[in-house]
């Protein structure tokens, strides 16, 4: 009846109940979640078994607009939830969409946890380098000398590098996109979901409103064209000196690496309890 | 009762009717297994380690799942999160570690998500006395999550009650749809007394509602003559939205007045129309009572014992033990006040529950506090003692 993305829409979103959605014009976050529907329809999973949890902020509202089975947690929480979710119903597609602040501040702990556990759960972490929807404070992301309402002088303290992290902390796929870079992130959160263990998806994404406009880019296309020039293919980062690299970052898969997920460990530990 | 629940499988055969010698904490593992938990999340604190690390061998022999979690915090958001997805979830920790659950507390009322916190208190406030008693904790196991919200404390005194008392918490939160906090102190949980664990068939299990109606009808935060929406667990087609913000009855976020107050009055209506069963109390001498000792937890234990020592020396003592502490039994205790001539109430605590008894207190009766913040157990002839002394103030 309907095709292409019109077709996806009528699937996926709850357009009759829950629109208009909160975002601003031109936010990324629709972009992200074009590209999870699209990653969505192209693995053909069934929307029954999509389990979708976010925390809170902006990215927190994404799971209302969907058609799955949908969670808002508390902030920085959505992990833990998703955790419980996936161990109760293993069978269950458990993804997590996060902000930053999310992610990397207050639910830090849980993000490096859960990549060392190595559940099967998919982390889509939206990084707008700004808490966006308390008014534009500083986040554990804000580039050092970037303005914010909480730096009003500059920030002086230094970023963290989420993909990084989640790479350090034994995450075990691990990919960086844009929302500039649409074609990619559907692939790379198309990866991250039929990835077996935990999956983290870091997409650098713009908050005109919030970060821009306190930073010299107050309109959605010059925070994209400052996407496109900052993001350097993981495949050419390699043979680009490091001055050059200085204040780039990589897109790409950072990460792919097979070991036993939580759950296929844990039917071990059955079969030893119950032999007991 | 669910049939699939009742069957052997719910408890390892080997300990179904045995006789064990068991601790508080182990008999609050094995009560959980019992009313069907088969999800468990913790963190470790003294003094309720003992319940993780019971849970973290009994749960897979059941084929139940445990899961050390990195802080008390994510423990309860994974207890949620399994319980969303339709198993019987629990978690166990103390003070320090339950003031992190706090928020996740919260989350669980708005989202009307059964569960069940054990809190085995121990001497406070911050790290305080993590190898002694208390019961400090109370208060805030009735408003330690911020917002006014529905939630049932209940504690246990013994061995035995750890066992039962744990299913009856499962039950009414499964039945309410609520959170249950269950408070024992340090001395319940680890006293060793045997126990014969019940025959499966012998424990009422109560598992919550599910829709039964086409999903398309299904709206998740709908009233009903209970106030306790049927719970459909995830992935089986009832395709809804779960969130901690005020919702409508379709579970969308709402600012509208309107259903804002139907869906606040419904949290607090639901627990109303259940008090008849989940205020429950146990009276011991009440009849002729003159001075009643209103107790709890391992006071009550203590107030058993004083009691006998009482009506040997001829004084008609009787006791009211709070097995619910909240929603505070008010009928209960306003009933025997009326008949009585002084209410004693010693706690482990500065007077938290005798704050609530003076409370429903019209002029009725006299109330007395007996108090111990030391980390030390109230013994039987303290409570003793304070009876006499109120004998010898002619009351």
């Amino acid at each position: 009846m309907f095709s292409g993305m019109t077709g996806l829409r009528h699937k996926y979103l709850r357009h009759h109940k829950k629109f208009p959605h909160v975002w601003c014009p031109g936010c990324g976050n629709g972009i992200v979640l074009g590209s999870f529907i699209r990653a969505i329809e192209r693995l053909g999973l069934e929307k029954d078994d999509i389990v979708f949890a976010s925390g809170i902020g902006c990215s927190g509202r994404m799971p209302t607009y969907v058609d799955f089975n949908t969670l808002h947690t508390t902030h920085g929480r959505a992990l833990a939830f998703a955790t419980g979710i996936k161990l109760a119903k293993p069978s269950l597609n458990v993804i997590v969409v996060m902000g930053d602040g999310d992610a990397a501040a207050i639910g830090g702990n849980h993000f490096i946890h859960a990549a060392r556990r190595n559940l099967d759960l998919t982390a889509i972490i939206i990084n707008n380098q700004i808490y966006g929807m308390t008014g534009g404070q500083t986040s554990p992301t804000t580039p050092y000398g970037a303005h914010s309402t909480t730096s009003v002088f500059s920030n002086i303290e230094h970023a963290f590098s989420i993909a990084e992290l989640a790479v350090a902390a034994g995450a075990s796929f691990v990919a960086r996109g844009t929302v500039y870079h649409a074609v990619q992130l559907d692939k790379l959160i198309e990866k991250g979901i039929s990835k077996n263990g935990f999956s983290v998806v870091e997409v650098m994404s713009n908050c005109h409103v919030q970060f821009g406009r306190r930073n010299k880019m107050a309109d959605p296309v010059t925070m994209l064209k400052w996407l496109k020039d900052h993001a350097v293919s993981k495949d050419n980062g390699s043979s680009m000196s490091p001055d050059s690299l200085e204040d780039k970052f990589t897109i790409g898969i950072l990460a792919d690496v097979d070991k036993p997920d939580y759950i296929e460990e844990y039917k071990k530990i059955r079969e030893k309890a119950k032999g007991c | 009762m669910n049939a699939t629940l009742t069957g052997g499988k719910r408890m390892a055969p080997e300990l179904n009717g045995r006789k064990l010698l068991l601790q508080g904490n182990e008999a609050m593992a094995e009560g959980a297994i019992a009313a069907g938990c088969r999800f468990f999340a913790g963190y470790p604190i003294t003094p309720a380690s003992e319940i993780s690390e019971r849970m973290s061998y009994r749960l897979p022999q059941v084929d139940g799942t445990f899961i050390q979690m990195e802080d008390e915090i994510a423990s309860l958001g994974a207890v949620i999160g399994a319980s969303l997805a339709g198993i019987k979830s629990m978690t166990a920790t103390s003070g320090p570690g339950f003031s992190l659950m706090q928020e996740n507390l919260g989350y669980a009322c708005i989202t009307e998500v059964p569960c069940v916190v054990i809190n085995v208190m121990r001497g406070g406030p911050s790290t305080g006395l993590p190898t002694s008693p208390a019961q400090g904790d109370v208060l805030q196991a009735r408003w330690g999550t911020h917002g006014d919200h529905p939630v049932i404390v209940l504690a246990v005194s013994s061995v035995s009650e750890c066992f039962s008392i744990i299913v009856t918490a499962f039950n009414l939160s499964e039945k309410y749809r609520v959170p249950i906090v269950v408070l024992a102190d340090e001395v319940v949980a680890h006293t060793r007394e045997t126990f014969t664990i019940p025959a499966v068939a012998s424990i009422e299990v109560v598992d919550r509602i599910i829709p039964n109606v086409p999903p398309e009808w299904y709206k998740p935060y709908e009233d009903n003559s209970r106030g306790v929406p049927p719970m459909a667990p995830m992935g089986e087609g009832y395709r809804h939205h779960v969130t901690g913000l005020v919702h409508d009855s379709q579970g969308f976020p709402t600012e509208k007045p309107d259903e804002i107050e139907a869906f606040m009055k419904r949290q607090f209506r639901k627990i109303t129309n259940g008090f008849f069963e989940v205020q429950i109390t146990k009276k011991i001498n009440i009849d002729d009572a003159e001075i009643v000792v209103i107790a709890y937890g391992s006071v009550a234990r203590s107030a058993r014992h004083a009691l006998a020592m009482a009506r040997a020396q001829g004084i008609k003592a009787g006791l009211i033990q709070l097995v619910t502490l909240f929603p505070f039994p008010k009928s209960t205790v306003v009933n025997v006040m009326r008949q009585c001539k002084a209410v004693l109430v010693p706690e482990m605590n500065m007077g938290q529950i005798s704050r609530e008894v003076k409370r429903v207190n019209t002029g009725l009766t006299e109330v007395f506090k007996y108090n111990r913040i030391d980390g030390q157990p109230i013994t039987p002839l303290e409570i003793f003692e304070e009876i006499q002394k109120i004998c010898g103030t002619g009351v």
